[in-house]
């Protein structure tokens, strides 16, 4: 018998933690080769481990939302007719299963190296000689708080298990009359703390509630972990860092709409339907041109904006596990057609988690929109570290004044945020005004001027 | 002699009654305490207090020896150390009449009423007590049996002549050349290693196939190997037969059935205690038992409306702390609060040499039920402040849940130990987790470090080993 020893894989890019989001197995659990062991989250990707061998798990290290260095031991796995043990770094098809949060992006991919995000650059490096001692460090530490592992309040005590609590709380509760066995702690390990003596005594006192209605006292843990939590740090980065300035337009769409359902009416085979986020992407494309400034990341550690001659839109989709944003790589060298099939096939493979890890980074810019429920407004926030964001809102037909009488058009509102640092505010508008003339005279996103 | 009548009656001084007799005074509850000898009962006068004096003095005197052997590697020398006897037990009885007094003095202050002499219940609210001066009748709403417990000796060995208890050997005026220790628990042990400190030839007896039963091996693995050091020969798995014809040895029987004739001049047996149960009337009253022990509630109370028992005669583990805890309760419940016991912990301590401490669940018996557990372990070889007090030997060790990191137990042997029992249980007490002990800060240099040490081991992450 031999004992082959799974260690966390170096999943790519130079990744040196990576957040464990799944277990597929468990110690006693009898493992066959290529079966999926865990998952594991970096900056940009989920990636699945799978068994190098066939059989017993042995060994089991990290929880759910543990940060395990690259090299850590995880897994032990009993392999009959083999002697010692055996290191083991399973093959990793990065990625086969590809999410990543709104702000993925950490380089362009014409600067890579050079302008990885702040937030991965101030984590510390682990030092790989002392990688397996210190991960579990982590992982133990934080797993007592885990997902499912800790008694929050409100979960049962097993039965026969005598309540937690300080001496002060028992005291208190002694002196009271309470028995602490029908009191639920929300205390680490399941402590019944003071608080939740005052609520059990609070509730106690209003017994003459009504019944029908009920105060509900409950209150739900849950951890963020995985792309929860990585939405969560890009969205904090990014709102603490970037100074936003949102300016939001309204744009009469009717003649694009009546060209759209021209063009969708008169489909050739092999042509996709369209949506107006192509047009957009066209017309996002034209407005670029004339400013540069607009499509580009500020590196504000460096003190450098790097502004690039390919325009790469993020395009913010909702997937049932969160936010994530594919990007659609040189839209200036695409024509619409061509944008509207990048468009559906990456938000195909994002929403069955199948997208490429390179599929959902490398954004310059990014536009996002909730279609029908896109609202009157929005502040979108920035994909840092890029500068602009678009937003779409809801289109609906309003009344508007034409100078002799109310007509009804089709209006959409575009709400749209900028870095202040480094986009004025005429400069922002300007761009918004652009985009709200090439929308409206679609025919100038399709010729040169 | 007018009788008395109060609303509580202690009955024994010791640790659990004054204690309990204090509380009650404190609270206003009109207290009466009855001691047949000292206050302080056995802890203070013959067990707790003279040993550790005397512990204390074998250590010293046994360091100079060393020194004068010029075996001290911090190179101090003395020369031709000598130890008086006679003239340590003086100082002893100094500390314990300071304490006896003390405890006289705290209840005289909280307004306890202290009658000194024997008492044997008539029924169920009244005793009498045999005083110097004659009987005195008191007639108590609520009694406390605090009687405790006394050394259980061999029908083989009686006590008398050369075969002494420990309260012989704690007034004893010379050191013995050669002393036999029945029992290896830790009464036996600890004094055996204190005579063995002292200069006598030390020879330990015990029937069982360990020595100290009520740790688990790893804890008592240092004191095995420093019993050695001290040349105490340790005989297990052997039987005491009784003593020679000649009276200058004691006969043993060795597992492989093997005789054995240990030669002494005193032989002390400490094969256990047990609880004070006659003598104070216990027949008159329908007191329900559990084996040797009175049986009680969580309150303390026997099967008798208003009678209560504390300490030694309830039960394991026969300890003063408990029995305070105990007697603070009753008082508390005389004086009508509502209390129960709901102590999570009672830390137990070894004065051998090394000391170990152990409070909670051993790692087996955490493990009991199939719980999954984490046990950490440091030791003080790691510890700079062991290393500085050239007492090396030992370790700190942790035992937590699994899933939760709810910790369980805490044990631990080295020198000075027992001082860390406060950490400890006050970690067991309070629900401590794993990281609330290894998020504290520990004073360095001290060997308290071990406790963060062992709480990080636990999770992984120790930093010194």
């Amino acid at each position: 018998m031999g004992e082959k020893i799974i260690k966390l894989p170096d999943v790519g890019e130079g990744v040196a933690e990576a957040e464990l989001v799944e277990w597929h197995v468990k110690v006693g659990d009898i493992v066959r080769e290529d079966m999926v062991l865990a998952a594991v989250m970096t900056g940009k990707a989920t990636v699945e481990i799978p068994s190098p061998v066939e059989g017993e798990v042995t060994f089991r290290h990290g929880e759910i939302g543990d940060v395990i260095a690259t090299g850590t031991v995880i897994l032990k796995i009993r392999v009959a007719g083999e002697d010692g043990e055996s290191e083991a770094e399973p093959h990793v098809e990065v990625p086969p299963q590809a999410s990543a949060s709104q702000s993925v992006p950490s380089s362009s991919p014409e600067v890579k190296g050079q302008s990885e995000p702040v937030a991965e650059r101030s984590k510390p490096e682990p030092v790989q000689s002392t990688a397996a001692q210190a991960a579990p460090a982590k992982s133990a530490a934080t797993s007592g708080s885990g997902r499912g592992s800790v008694t929050g309040q409100g979960v049962p005590r097993a039965e026969g298990e005598k309540p937690l609590a300080t001496p002060a709380v028992r005291l208190r509760a002694k002196d009271a009359g309470i028995d602490l066995r029908q009191v639920s702690g929300s205390g680490p390990a399941g402590r019944i703390t003071h608080e939740d003596l005052d609520t059990f005594l609070s509730r106690d006192s209003g017994g003459a509630v009504v019944a029908g209605l009920q105060p509900n006292k409950s209150v739900n843990e849950v951890k963020v972990v995985g792309l929860r939590r990585r939405i969560a740090e890009k969205m904090a980065l990014a709102k603490s860092r970037i100074p936003h300035i949102t300016y939001v337009e309204e744009v009469d769409m009717t003649a694009l709409e009546e060209l759209r359902g021209r063009m969708n009416g008169t489909q050739k085979p092999g042509r996709p339907k369209l949506t107006i986020l192509p047009f957009l992407m066209r017309a996002i494309v034209k407005a670029i041109a004339e400013q540069p400034g607009i499509n580009a990341i500020y590196d504000d550690e460096a003190g450098i904006i790097r502004q690039f001659g390919g325009v790469h839109i993020g395009i913010a989709a909702q997937t049932p596990s969160g936010l994530v944003v594919p990007v659609v790589k040189h839209a200036e060298a695409r024509d619409i057609f061509d944008c509207a099939r990048e468009v559906a096939r990456l938000s195909d493979a994002a929403k069955s988690g199948t997208a490429q890890r390179e599929e959902l980074s490398g954004s310059t810019i990014t536009i996002s929109s909730l279609g029908a429920m896109g609202g009157i407004v929005s502040t979108p926030v920035i994909n840092h570290p890029e500068v602009a964001i678009i937003g779409v809102n809801k289109m609906a037909i309003r009344p508007h004044w034409d100078g002799t009488q109310f007509v009804p058009r089709k209006m959409m509102n575009l709400s749209s945020s900028f870095d202040h640092r480094v986009i004025d505010g005429w400069d922002a508008a300007t761009f918004v005004q652009r985009l709200k003339s090439l929308l409206e005279t679609p025919a100038l996103i399709f010729v040169d001027e | 002699m007018k009788e008395i009548t109060c609303k509580l009656l202690v009955i024994g001084a010791g640790p659990g009654g004054y204690i309990c007799a204090i509380r009650a005074g404190q609270l206003g509850v009109d207290t009466v305490i009855v001691e047949m000898a000292k206050p302080g009962g056995t802890c203070l006068n013959i067990g707790c207090i003279p040993s550790k004096a005397l512990i204390h003095a074998a250590d010293d005197f046994h360091k100079t020896v060393a020194m004068a052997a010029g075996k001290n590697a911090m190179g101090i020398r003395a020369e031709n150390p000598k130890i008086d006897l006679a003239k340590n037990m003086a100082w002893k009885d100094g500390i314990t009449g300071r304490l006896t007094n003390g405890v006289s003095g705290l209840l005289k202050k909280a307004g306890v009423k202290i009658v000194v002499g024997r008492a044997k219940f008539r029924d169920g609210k009244t005793v009498a007590v045999e005083t110097e001066t004659g009987e005195q009748i008191i007639r108590a709403e609520n009694i406390v049996i605090a009687t405790g417990s006394v050394p259980v000796d061999l029908p083989a060995l009686p006590f008398g002549g050369k075969v002494i208890s420990s309260t012989g050997a704690l007034s004893l005026s010379e050191v013995p050349q050669k002393l036999a220790v029945v029992g290896a628990g830790y009464i036996g042990l600890e004094l055996g290693m204190a005579f063995a400190k002292l200069g006598s030839k030390v020879t330990i007896v015990e029937a069982l196939d360990r020595i100290l039963p009520l740790y688990d091996t790893s804890l008592t693995q240092p004191v095995s190997k420093r019993l050695a050091a001290l040349g105490i020969e340790v005989l297990l798995g052997t039987k005491v037969k009784g003593m020679s014809s000649n009276g200058d040895a004691l006969l043993a029987e060795t597992g492989e059935g093997e005789e054995k004739r240990i030669a002494a001049d005193k032989v002390l047996v400490t094969i256990g205690r047990k609880p004070l149960t006659e003598g104070w009337g216990r027949e008159e009253l329908e007191l329900d038992m559990v084996g040797r022990f009175l049986r009680i509630d969580e309150q303390c109370r026997t099967s008798m409306r208003g009678i209560y028992a504390i300490g030694d005669v309830t039960g394991e583990p026969m300890l003063a702390h408990r029995a305070m805890a105990q007697g603070e309760m009753v008082a508390e419940i005389v004086s009508g609060k509502r209390r129960s016991w709901d102590k999570r912990a009672i830390p137990a301590v070894c004065f051998t040499d090394p000391e170990i401490v152990s409070v909670g669940l051993s790692p087996d018996e955490a493990r009991a039920g199939g719980r999954e557990v984490k046990i950490g372990q440091f030791p003080f070889a790691a510890n700079g402040r062991a290393m500085t007090l050239s007492s090396e030997e030992g370790f700190v060790r942790v035992v937590a849940r699994a899933d939760n990191h709810l910790v369980l137990g805490i044990q631990a042997v080295g020198a000075g130990v027992s001082e860390l029992s406060a950490a400890f249980t006050l970690a067991v007490e309070m629900g401590a987790r794993l990281e609330d002990i290894a998020g504290t800060i520990h004073a360095h240099p001290t060997q308290s470090e071990g406790f963060a040490e062992a709480a990080m081991k636990a999770l992984g992450h120790a930093l010194h080993v």
